[in-house]
């Protein structure tokens, strides 16, 4: 489209043709005010803040909904805009209530800056505040109607953006009220309620404090608290969620989480857990001592005492019955640097294959199926001109990419195919749906070679993207990829950080970056055995014959997830890693106090292979980072740490001498930091020590930007298997974990939020979701 | 029943069937009834857009914009259907024309519609009635079984191969905002009665999507009558540049309220005391609502005025609906704006800021007011207001209770100031609301 | 057979519904005159017929209460038989309108929006109901009376006792 040149407040400007006037002037640093204008929703032109003088027009225009045009010129500043703008405040501020020492808007509050900006704080009005109480409305979402601007940011956000359509607008004139989907006449307690995804959108898009929720209210003032952006530690998606931090006496307490740095790959959006389900890391049942199993009980005992029961035991045990006789479990949960350390304990500290995880998706075979191919990133799904999605449910399993589907959808026409064994919700915003029985995805793959009008729809798509489930794999992945060769992929698992578990090697029959158990690379420094281990499965059953004499299990509790009989785990020494007395965890012969994901630096990767950054927010005392409490156990196994974590100056080889990078006894790692110019890290608990031998070692990782990660960016990472061995069928090890929005695997539990909204959901008469 | 009244000073075009029970199809057709959309469907489209250009006809409804060109606004060529939406929404205070039109001559609604949808290619036609008119929903109902029965409307026109239009009937269910054309095509499609942003306009993009021509009633029955006498000939019954006839609704304190219908451009001084007989009682006059609440008032000596959209727009205040509203000294004027006031606070839809808040402000300040609680201040912020809605808002709505306000609060200010001190009219109209809980609109 | 397979509404008006969805290029249209005549058959508008109008449109049920909410004339909750509308806007004010509307709550016993206790009348003070040149004028349920007084409002009144009355009485 031609270009369009105008000019505001004498700058001469340029734009392409169709351009909103505001956005235009928001990208050259005009800066015009608007309650109601959001991007990315329909125009509303209600506010009338973003009033501009466009010569020749009779009356002052709405910036919103004038599209710039070819020798505009526009003014907007100016007494006579100033005074409009003042007076279009002094009218709002005329029944809104006196709230501001108390509302949780305060500080953050948009009609508290124009107020400041446009002089409207002198008040005459001296009539009665049109006045209505406040309503819950969900454990989630509180409306105080007297708060409300009537900007229908909350009624376009639900409908247009979250399709679910739960809000509306009731009455008329000054009467007029946002309205939730169930009328307190149908309702429990007999007030209005909202039967809804509980995703908070609503209450951060009001610009004021109308909306607010639930787990936030009341607790503190905006200004009391550091704000912290770090990556949701509940689904694959990888949203960046900004946590509210303030100190306490136990270190530092998140209060508050929403969206409130924007720069994420999710850019506007974040779902309940993202934003509320931070709480468990506040609970009281918090493990924050090390326990040890002493008569039958586990007991409180002192660091020293627990790691160096479990470090001696664990060693006693690996001399004496082999390490192969031990199994590692580790988490979907936990950071890169953690998993690749634990897998690294395991195969050097140890020397056992016997590594697994909980496997949300088939991580593997994908590597494989991929191979030499790109791969979709999350930032993929918002600009893909067509989708084809197999499997799954993204708006419950994976919502931001729901999200990316619909917005995609709804601004730039983008095209959906879907395949589903279920009626998904996404199915309103598909172009194609056909239905694929529960079993049947392997046979559905077949038809998609064409013949059928689903098939010939999907293969016309020059520019797709696949999206899968993990309905989708072993086999299955590779014909697909065969079928759409210029196609981009995706699979999403469950669970922060699921992908980066598989890319670290979390598993019995691969090594990092899905490289081969002999892989070269590793293998020299590693020297692991080219045998495969025993998959998590068979760790169990190895445990309940009486041969795993030890597990050391991290982050995770498979006791409960696949239903292990506690009596099989009586013959194994059992040490765990975790925030909660878990069900694994009750079981346990020593219990270390671990930190979650909110509580640690590192990195995680997304179900699309995007590396993000965590940054740690919170603090408790009494719990240790996994990182530090793998590296304290290796200490006391009597494992030499350097060579567990590269950190320190002069590592092993002295540079110096006559023995050079050449004879391959000097430290490979302390050559590729001077040639990458890092330095060494100091500290034995640094995972960027770890991060630095990530990105030596593990295809696709080696291709990480360093100062991208720590700017806060994600950045994609190709699984790049390079030459894989076959892989063997696995389809069985694949567990989903079947959450829902208002659900997190463990943490559910230990999770009031979650708890509660589960509840509000559960007591609804009807259903009044839109996709029914 | 409406009483019909007459003139000898009206000429009776729109109104010349009324009373002959010419909601009659077969008397509507005795007096030259669906000759008008025979000739249209003859001699086509140029021909209708041609001939209501001549006539000089300007909307009815209160805005004034000429029938002809906003009929030739709508593209020739359009991938979606197009539509003729009759305004009969007569909401505007003061205002009952179109009342009478669909109780004595709804053919003339009928066959407008026609002719509208054959000059910009429509196949479908709405007739929209305010929910509160649902007797005269009936009859217009009945009219359009009529028309089918005798092939005038369906498929194939009149005999005419090829040619079909339809027309449905819908009623309304309680809202003034309803009548802005914007809010009117969203109440048809079953929304709520907000208007839309424009551009686009509804020539272009209307009802479903679709180039849409919206006319008042009214405006509608006229097109008939100017099809046989001619635009010309329609033209020179009125003014400059404001051609034709119109149907005035003179009520309040007059000696003979009805329905008249005069040339554009009467003298209003002779419609208030010839035609409609002057102040009832023998009274004297205060002030004249001219073309309906939303009408800047007239003092007594500012009605020699010529009734047409340009001399009444020039007089500061506008020719409206036609709803001439008469004042006699009696009245207090603190109470009419305040009345006046209350009506727009509300019908306000609420979408925007300045009418929604704006008139809420003013209806409690002109309440406490009224109510004995006023300051001299409160004339001042009244008016503040006022002038701070106008042209801000989004529709017209805005403007339409603020122009009124400050008709009342400049022109009578002394009247406001006087009421300070304890000055009153002999026969208050308003019980003394008490400053309370504000009452809400809508079903609640 | 209508549409719905058990609807609230009478096979008369439920046949009428099943027609009136088909008229409009699209069929939400059919919206508010659904309401409407839903809401003169019952009365008001309930939660019943919110949720088979929905159904019947393929709408949210809160799609139907928001609109329903925006127009005066829909009613939640049951007026009387008879519905008096005085309109007391500015051409009706100047000719007694508010007088009129004393006398109706004098009468009746009851104020704006209240209900007679038999059920028999409700009391409403509207805005302009379109006949102010027959100022002051009134409507009851869809029934225009105008040129009114107090002593011809008595009449009007008397008029829907007696209908009461042959119609079986007092009103449900």
């Amino acid at each position: 489209m031609p270009d369009v040149n105008f000019t505001v407040d004498g700058q001469k400007l340029t734009a392409p043709a169709g351009t909103l006037l505001i956005d235009a002037c928001k990208s050259a640093g005009i800066e015009i005010p608007a309650f109601c204008y959001y991007p990315g929703l329909s125009l509303q032109a209600a506010c009338r803040m973003c009033v501009v003088r466009i010569e020749k027009a009779p009356k002052l225009a709405t910036a919103c909904t004038t599209t710039v045009a070819e020798g505009m010129n526009v003014t907007t500043e100016s007494p006579e805009i100033a005074q409009a703008r003042k007076a279009t405040l002094q009218m709002l501020l005329g029944n809104h209530p006196l709230d501001c020492p108390v509302c949780d808007a305060g500080g953050e509050c948009e009609l508290q800056d124009m107020t400041f900006k446009y002089g409207a704080a002198d008040s005459f009005y001296a009539e009665p505040k049109n006045h209505r109480d406040e309503q819950k409305w969900s454990p989630v979402v509180y409306f105080d109607r007297p708060r409300c601007i009537l900007c229908y940011r909350c009624v376009r956000m639900c409908g247009e953006g979250m399709d679910v359509f739960a809000l509306g607008i009731q009455n008329r004139g000054s009467s007029s009220v946002i309205a939730p989907n169930v009328p307190a006449q149908l309702s429990p307690e007999d007030i209005p309620n909202l039967d809804c995804e509980q995703c908070g959108m609503c209450i951060d898009a009001c610009p004021v404090g109308a909306l607010t929720s639930g787990a936030y209210r009341y607790k503190t003032r905006p200004w009391e608290m550091n704000h912290v952006a770090t990556v949701c530690t509940h689904c694959g998606d990888g949203c960046k969620t900004t946590l509210g931090v303030r100190s306490v006496s136990e270190g530092s307490e998140i209060i508050r989480g929403d969206n409130r740095d924007k720069s994420g790959i999710n850019g506007d959006f974040l779902c309940n857990k993202g934003r509320y389900a931070f709480d468990f890391a506040n609970n009281i049942e918090r493990l924050t001592s090390p326990l040890i199993r002493k008569d039958g009980k586990l007991k409180p005992v002192s660091w020293e005492e627990a790691l160096t029961y479990a470090g001696t035991n664990l060693r006693k045990l690996r001399d004496e019955r082999g390490a192969d006789s031990i199994g590692v479990i580790g988490s979907n949960r936990t950071t890169n640097e953690e998993n690749y350390l634990l897998q690294k304990f395991a195969r050097t500290v140890i020397g056992t294959n016997n590594i697994d995880h909980h496997r949300t998706a088939d991580y593997a075979a994908f590597a494989a199926a991929v191979a030499g191919k790109a791969t979709a990133s999350q930032r993929d799904i918002l600009s893909a001109p067509a989708v084809l999605i197999i499997g799954g449910d993204p708006t419950v399993q994976a919502p931001l990419t729901a999200w990316n589907l619909r917005t995609a959808v709804r601004l730039n026409q983008a095209r959906l195919y879907i395949a589903n064994h279920g009626d998904i919700k996404l199915k309103r915003q598909a172009k194609a749906f056909t239905e694929v029985t529960e079993f049947g995805y392997g046979s559905f793959i077949d038809t998609l070679s064409g013949g059928n009008e689903f098939a010939d729809a999907v293969r016309k798509e020059e520019k797709l993207v696949v999206l899968l489930g993990n309905e989708v794999r072993g086999a299955n992945l590779s014909k697909l990829t065969a079928a759409f060769p210029d196609a981009k992929f995706a699979l999403l698992a469950d669970y922060a950080n699921s992908r980066g578990a598989a890319d670290m090697g979390m598993l019995p029959d691969v090594l990092p970056g899905y490289q081969p158990l002999g892989a070269a690379a590793f293998a020299d420094e590693y020297k692991t055995s080219g045998n495969p281990g025993l998959n998590l499965v068979e760790m169990f059953d190895a445990a309940l014959s009486g041969e795993l004499s030890a597990l050391y299990v991290v982050g995770s509790n498979p006791v409960a997830r696949y239903n292990i009989e506690p009596a099989s785990l009586a013959k194994t020494f059992l040490i765990v890693q975790d925030l909660f007395l878990t069900e694994t965890a009750l079981l346990a012969d020593v219990v270390f106090p671990a930190a979650n994901l909110y509580e640690k630096s590192g990195s995680v990767t997304n179900s699309y292979g995007d590396l993000q950054l965590v940054s740690k927010a919170a603090d408790k005392a009494g719990t240790r980072s996994d990182f530090e409490l793998i590296v304290r156990l290796a200490d006391k196994f009597g494992h030499e740490i350097k060579q567990l974590v590269p950190f320190g100056k002069g590592l092993r080889a002295d540079m110096g001498q006559s023995r050079g990078a050449q004879s391959g006894e000097a430290d490979r790692h302390s050559i590729w930091l001077t040639a990458n110019n890092m330095e060494p890290k100091l500290s034995p608990f640094d995972p960027f020590a770890i991060l630095d031998e990530i990105q030596r070692l593990v295809p696709g990782y080696d291709k990480l930007r360093r100062l991208q990660l720590l700017s806060g960016n994600d950045q994609h990472i190709e699984p790049n298997a390079g030459d894989l061995v076959q892989i063997a069928n696995r389809n069985d090890l694949v567990l989903p974990s079947h959450d829902t929005l208002f659900t997190s695997g463990s943490l559910t539990r230990f999770s009031p939020q979650l708890q509660d909204v589960q509840r509000h959901q559960d007591r609804e008469v009807a259903d009044h979701l839109a996709a029914d | 029943m409406p009483t019909l009244v007459s003139h000898p000073d009206e000429v009776k075009v729109i109104s010349r069937r009324f009373g002959t029970g010419a909601a009659d199809i077969e008397k509507y057709i005795e007096q030259d009834g669906y000759k008008a959309a025979q000739m249209a469907l003859e001699n086509g489209p140029e021909w209708i857009l041609n001939t209501m250009k001549a006539s000089g006809l300007r909307g009815r409804g209160g805005a004034g914009f000429p029938t002809g060109m906003k009929w030739s606004f709508v593209p020739k060529e359009s991938a979606k259907p197009k539509y003729v939406l009759v305004n009969g929404d007569e909401s505007e205070p003061g205002t009952c024309k179109d009342h009478v039109i669909f109780l004595h001559d709804p053919h003339a609604v009928i066959e407008g519609t026609m002719i509208a949808g054959l000059a910009i290619g429509a196949k479908m036609g709405f007739i929209y009635l305010r929910g509160e008119y649902r007797y005269l929903l009936n009859i217009v109902e009945k009219a359009v079984a009529d028309a089918y029965a005798k092939g005038f409307l369906g498929k194939n026109i009149f005999g005419k191969e090829g040619v079909d239009f339809d027309i449905i009937t819908q009623t309304g269910a309680g809202a003034y905002e309803v009548g802005e054309e914007s809010a009117l095509m969203e109440s048809l499609e079953g929304k709520r009665g907000v208007p839309r942003i424009k551009p686009p306009f509804p020539a272009v993009v209307g009802l479903y999507g679709g180039p849409t021509v919206i006319n008042n009633a009214e405006t509608i029955a006229a097109a008939p009558h100017i099809l046989l006498m001619g635009g010309e000939a329609y033209a020179k019954l009125g003014s400059e540049r404001n051609g034709g006839t119109r149907l005035f609704g003179i009520s309040g304190h007059v000696e003979r309220p009805g329905v008249y219908e005069l040339p554009m451009g009467y003298s209003m001084r002779k419609a208030i005391y010839d035609v409609a007989g002057g102040i009832k009682g023998g009274k004297k006059l205060k002030a004249v609502v001219p073309g309906g609440a939303s009408c800047p008032v007239l003092r007594a000596d500012e009605i020699d005025v010529g009734l047409d959209f340009d001399q009444m727009a020039k007089a500061g205040t506008m020719l409206g609906s036609g709803g001439i509203v008469v004042l006699d000294e009696t009245v207090s004027i603190v109470e009419f704006a305040l009345r006046t006031i209350r009506f727009y606070q509300h019908e306000s839809c609420g979408w925007c800021i300045p009418c929604r808040e704006g008139t809420d402000w003013i209806k409690k300040t002109l309440t406490r007011f009224h109510a004995g609680g006023g300051n001299k201040k409160d004339i001042d912020n009244i008016q503040y207001l006022a002038e701070n809605m106008m042209g801000r808002t989004f529709c017209p709505l805005g403007d339409a209770a603020a122009m009124p306000t400050l008709g009342f609060v400049k022109k009578f200010r002394k009247e406001f100031e006087e009421y300070l001190e304890g000055a009153r009219v002999e026969h208050p109209l308003i019980q003394i609301q008490p400053v309370g809980e504000p009452e809400l609109a809508g079903a609640h | 057979m209508s549409a719905i397979a058990e609807s609230i509404f009478t096979p008369e008006l439920a046949a009428r519904f099943d027609k009136l969805v088909t008229i409009y290029p699209l069929k939400r249209s059919a919206l508010v005159p659904m309401l409407l005549y839903a809401q003169d058959e019952i009365g008001y508008v309930s939660d019943a017929a919110v949720a088979e109008i929905a159904q019947r449109l393929d709408l949210l049920e809160l799609d139907v209460r928001n609109v329903l909410s925006y127009y005066s004339m829909l009613r939640t909750v049951p007026a009387g038989k008879y519905n008096v509308q005085v309109c007391t806007n500015i051409s009706c004010m100047l000719r007694g309108g508010f007088e009129l509307l004393q006398h109706c709550k004098d009468t009746l016993h009851i104020g704006h929006k209240g209900v007679t206790p038999d059920g028999l009348f409700s009391l409403e003070e509207v805005e302009c109901i379109g006949a102010c040149c027959w100022a002051p004028a009134v409507q009851v349920n869809y029934d225009f009376h105008e040129d009114l007084t107090p002593a011809k409002m008595d009449a009007v009144l008397d008029i829907y006792r007696a209908k009461a009355k042959t119609n079986g009485g007092e009103a449900k």
